[in-house]
């Protein structure tokens, strides 16, 4: 089925099914501890052995040589494979540092051997033994003393967040300095690890030639097309299984060593191999979100009106590696006839920078939105009549191309109703509760829409039981539940009639998990070939198929009314894809973070006390899962703000907090009750399903809303995130 | 590239006290000891109401014991330090990390994992609320945090008292705060902390 044309009516408006806030139907499998995840699957193949990988422990140079003779003598060690054993190797397309390192070592932790043994213990206890003779290069490993060498780049992050290397709209630089209000200020932002529970991991089996991969992993066909890549092996002959994703936020878009690894122990030990990577690894070992640099400069008339935004950001990457999109949104988010946006890219030699949940938006908007924090309190204004204020409904790069749905003076508006955002003080560090000064903040938030081409398979089985198959993922986003929602809907059964299987590569190709584009795109995969086959069964009925009805397990027609279990077995397999309607209008999702903070008045510590975001992003298909979607994103926006820095020790080009006791994400008491109100909207120009994302969106702005609710309760200004209690006890009223 | 801390060349991973310094970094475990021939420990304990026998590595944490040697895969691997709470399982009716206890310490313990809680056909009334209050998302760190749910359910109902306690000498009161406190060893980075609270609280009024 091809979507180019807008929505008319069709049997997902009866909202039935859709849009119902139901229960995930992997729950009880999820609560029961009886969800296989990748490295659990001692069902799947016999006589699994254990893999260990060794990274790097120089951040650049080479491998002169390795001493493997402790190694290999140690007990159980079955086989262990280095560069000077692994065969020719190659290098994914989509992928910037070698999955295995040596005898070149491009970062810190890359993968260099892996040694595989009868048992866990004893694999890592023999990587221990393996000597490497290394020569040590030098390495840039400072963002900012690499600024003055970054080059403007054009990049997309893929995910719906791209900007060029350099755009000027009007004239910038006149406007802002002819401008009577303005606010001149650098933010920075540091490298985040995604931190997902579950490691990277996998199990790897050969038959043959054949290869099987039980692994962790967001875009299946990605996978396929990356394994054959990377192992020089026809794509037939990869089979990727991912059911269960402990957590993802981009960590898992792309393959990562335990892929690799495996395999080639696999090969080598002739017997299937499970490997995972450790926590330590998460760090140094995978990807990144990097550190940025960012200079925003805004002005405005005196009543409020922005004429002149420009927004700069650099952020590095290994050689072939890409930028942070960091200036992405400013393109589109407000109004402005006088633009420049500028994005920057340094060579870094720390290990390899990637995509992290909402890309390029997620440290953008942190700093955006507290600039525009600023501009608003240069103006006297109120921050939400601020932002009111410059809404725009076209893209200003364009006038010509309108939002297809764009709401966010509606989040604003009802945000600051339900969060009684009119009981705030715009002077900072006026308001005490006991020992806490408290504050209040706003921010927009603000992702772009993708839709992306997605298949499925739909059968029926004579017995009432519908199947879904796709290559889709759940990584926690709920596919599960929508894609078994969409398919009652549409064959008009109930949930509990629905099965749904995903993550296998001999499943038709779906979107995948990736840029909150998989819940529309995925649900709207399975819309197509349920549409498919509600013709097919309409034609064998001797239906017409533009009256007939699926509902309560029959279909229905002219007055005719004939069980759906009566047709027997059928199935219909159809891919969903796109025309340029999301080039003819801008898709973007829309929402409005509030937050209260508070910050204790003697020691500076923060604490988040109040948080509401109100979302504009199309129909919802299940407001329960979507609701977690954003609290999720809210907290890991609070641990942005708050918390997370991966440090880098410039001496040994590593992060140097790489485990969950030093690198600091949110816990039960750093978060408090959240809300979430979606407002009522249908994009039909998204897809049939008239819905956008969510689980980025949730993400974008809310660390903004935090940083000024700081700012309003004590009255300082952190522009180096996290906002820690070092950089504000200074700053904090005197205590009388 | 400081001179004192410039560890390059040989022997990065082979001894002296740059190499210490070096490998501290990327390493878990002391370098350059051969490990002992394979031994096994016999150990015996209850699991989730079974008896069971093991011969085991001394090494073994009490995790990989359930996960690898007992295929009781419920208890998951986040961090194998003590750092997520993922492995949290109920010890003698006390939760504890898995991860950091080697299994041949547990000889005639009775051990809960989240697979002796309930079943997916008969759920445990934490379980089932999890389920209702939408307590998690990826679901890899949830049979910890429901282990964890249920044992500090019961902590505050012996009278433990923990951080957020106004006075030790009163009685610790199920309170978000007190919860919120107790489970902070717990990590969801999915972000479901809200909906774990309110499944909490269900279950205690319950």
């Amino acid at each position: 089925m091809r979507f180019d044309q807008p929505a008319g009516t069709n049997p997902i408006d009866r909202m039935k099914v859709v849009g119902q806030p139901i229960d995930r139907i992997d729950g009880p499998l999820k609560v029961c501890g009886v969800a296989p995840y990748a490295y659990e699957r001692h069902d799947v193949v016999p006589n699994q052995a254990y893999g260990f990988i060794l990274g790097s422990a120089i951040a650049k140079g080479r491998i002169r040589s390795f001493d493997l003779a402790d190694a290999k003598s140690a007990p159980g060690v079955i086989a262990i494979v280095t560069h000077e054993n692994a065969g020719k190797l190659g290098k994914p397309k989509a992928i910037t540092a070698n999955l295995m390192g040596g005898p070149e070592v491009e970062h810190f932790d890359q993968a260099i051997a892996i040694v595989v043994a009868e048992t866990f213990e004893q694999a890592r206890a023999a990587a221990k033994l393996i000597r490497v003779d290394y020569a040590r290069a030098q390495g840039q490993f400072d963002l900012r003393a690499a600024i003055p060498s970054a080059k403007p780049v054009s990049d997309s992050s893929g995910e719906g967040s791209a900007s060029p290397g350099r755009i000027e709209i009007g004239d910038f630089d006149a406007a802002f300095a002819r401008a009577p209000v303005k606010v001149d200020v650098e933010y920075t932002t540091p490298d985040e690890s995604h931190a997902m529970m579950e490691p990277q991991a996998t199990i790897a089996a050969w038959d043959g030639d054949e290869l099987t991969l039980w692994t962790s992993n967001q875009m299946i066909n990605w996978a396929v097309r990356d394994v054959s890549q990377a192992l020089l092996i026809p794509r037939e002959k990869v089979r990727v299984i991912s059911p269960y994703v402990g957590g993802g936020f981009g960590s898992k878009l792309w393959i990562r060593s335990d892929v690799v690894m495996a395999a080639l122990g696999a090969r080598a030990a002739k017997r299937p191999v499970k490997v995972a990577l450790t926590r330590q690894q998460v760090f140094n070992n995978t990807t990144h979100r990097p550190a940025t640099v960012q200079r925003l400069r805004i002005a405005a008339n005196k009543d409020g009106r922005i004429v002149a935004i420009g927004h700069e950001s650099t952020s590095g990457d290994l050689p072939g590696g890409g930028p942070e999109t960091a200036t992405s949104q400013t393109r589109l988010l407000y109004a402005g006839a006088n633009r420049m946006v500028e994005m920057k890219l340094a060579v870094l030699d720390l290990p390899e920078a990637n995509a992290m949940r909402a890309p390029g938006e997620a440290p953008g908007m942190m700093a955006l939105e507290a600039a525009v924090d600023e501009l608003a309190e240069e103006l006297g204004m109120d921050p939400v009549e601020f932002r009111v204020l410059n809404d725009t409904q076209v893209d200003p790069e364009h006038p010509e191309r309108r939002f297809s749905e764009r709401n966010l003076i509606g989040c604003l508006r009802q945000g600051a109703e339900r969060f009684g955002w009119a009981k705030r003080n715009p002077k900072p560090g006026q308001v005490r509760d006991g020992r806490w000064l408290v504050g209040m903040g706003v921010a927009a938030a603000f992702r772009n829409n993708l839709t992306m081409r997605s298949g499925a398979r739909v059968a029926v089985d004579g017995r009432g039981i519908v199947t879904i198959s796709t290559d889709m993922t759940d990584i926690g986003t709920g596919s599960y539940t929508v894609i078994a929602q969409t398919a009652a809907e549409m064959m008009g059964v109930p949930v509990s009639q629905v099965v749904v299987r995903l993550g296998d590569s001999t499943f038709p190709v779906s979107s995948g998990s990736g840029g909150q584009w998989g819940g529309n795109s995925a649900t709207a995969g399975v819309y197509a070939a349920c549409a498919k086959l509600r013709d097919q069964v309409a034609a064998k009925l001797g239906f017409n198929a533009t009256d007939v009805e699926f509902a309560d397990g029959q279909v229905r027609s002219g007055g005719r009314s004939v069980p759906l279990t009566d047709v027997g077995e059928m199935s219909a397999e159809d891919t969903l894809t796109y025309g340029d309607l999301g080039k003819k209008q801008q898709q973007s999702t829309f929402g409005a973070h509030f937050v209260e903070a508070g910050v204790d008045a003697l020691t500076g510590e923060i604490r988040v006390r109040r948080m509401l975001a109100v979302c504009a992003a199309g129909r919802i298909l299940n407001p329960k899962t979507a609701r977690s979607q954003v609290i999720g994103a809210m907290t890991m926006g609070v641990g942005a703000t708050l918390m997370e820095e991966a440090v880098v020790d410039t001496r040994f080009g590593c992060f140097i907090n790489h485990d969950l006791a030093e690198y600091h994400v949110p816990v039960h008491a750093d978060i408090p009750h959240q809300e979430v109100i979606f407002l009522d909207e249908a994009d039909p120009q998204s897809s049939p399903m008239k819905a956008k994302g969510v689980g980025e969106l949730g993400l974008c702005g809310v660390g903004a809303a935090v940083a000024n609710a700081v700012y309003n309760a004590c009255g300082v200004r952190v522009r180096e995130y996290p906002i820690t209690v070092e950089k504000i006890i200074a700053g904090l009223p005197r205590v009388a | 590239m400081g001179g004192a801390l410039d560890v390059s060349r040989r022997g990065v991973i082979g001894g002296g006290a740059a190499a210490v310094a070096a490998a501290g970094i990327g390493g878990d475990e002391a370098e350059g000891q051969t490990p002992e021939p394979a031994v096994l420990m016999p150990v015996s304990m209850t699991v989730n109401g079974r008896p069971v026998s093991l011969r085991i590595d001394p090494r073994t944490s009490l995790l990989d014991a359930l996960r690898e040697h007992l295929k009781l895969t419920g208890s998951k691997k986040g961090c194998d330090h003590g750092q997520c709470g993922a492995c949290t399982v109920l010890v003698g009716g006390r939760r504890i990390n898995s991860c950091l206890s080697l299994a041949v310490m547990h000889e005639g313990d009775e051990v809960t994992t989240i697979e002796g809680l309930g079943t997916p056909e008969k759920l445990h009334p934490m379980q089932a609320a999890f389920v209702k209050h939408d307590a998690y998302q990826c679901g890899y760190c949830t049979p910890g945090q429901i282990c964890s749910a249920v044992g500090v359910l019961r902590e505050i109902a012996a009278g433990v008292p923990s951080h957020v306690a106004g006075d030790l000498d009163d009685r610790p009161r199920v309170s978000v705060d007190e919860m919120r406190e107790r489970m902070s060893g717990n990590i969801c980075r999915c972000g479901a902390y809200s909906n774990i609270i309110d499944a909490m609280t269900e279950v205690s009024r319950a």
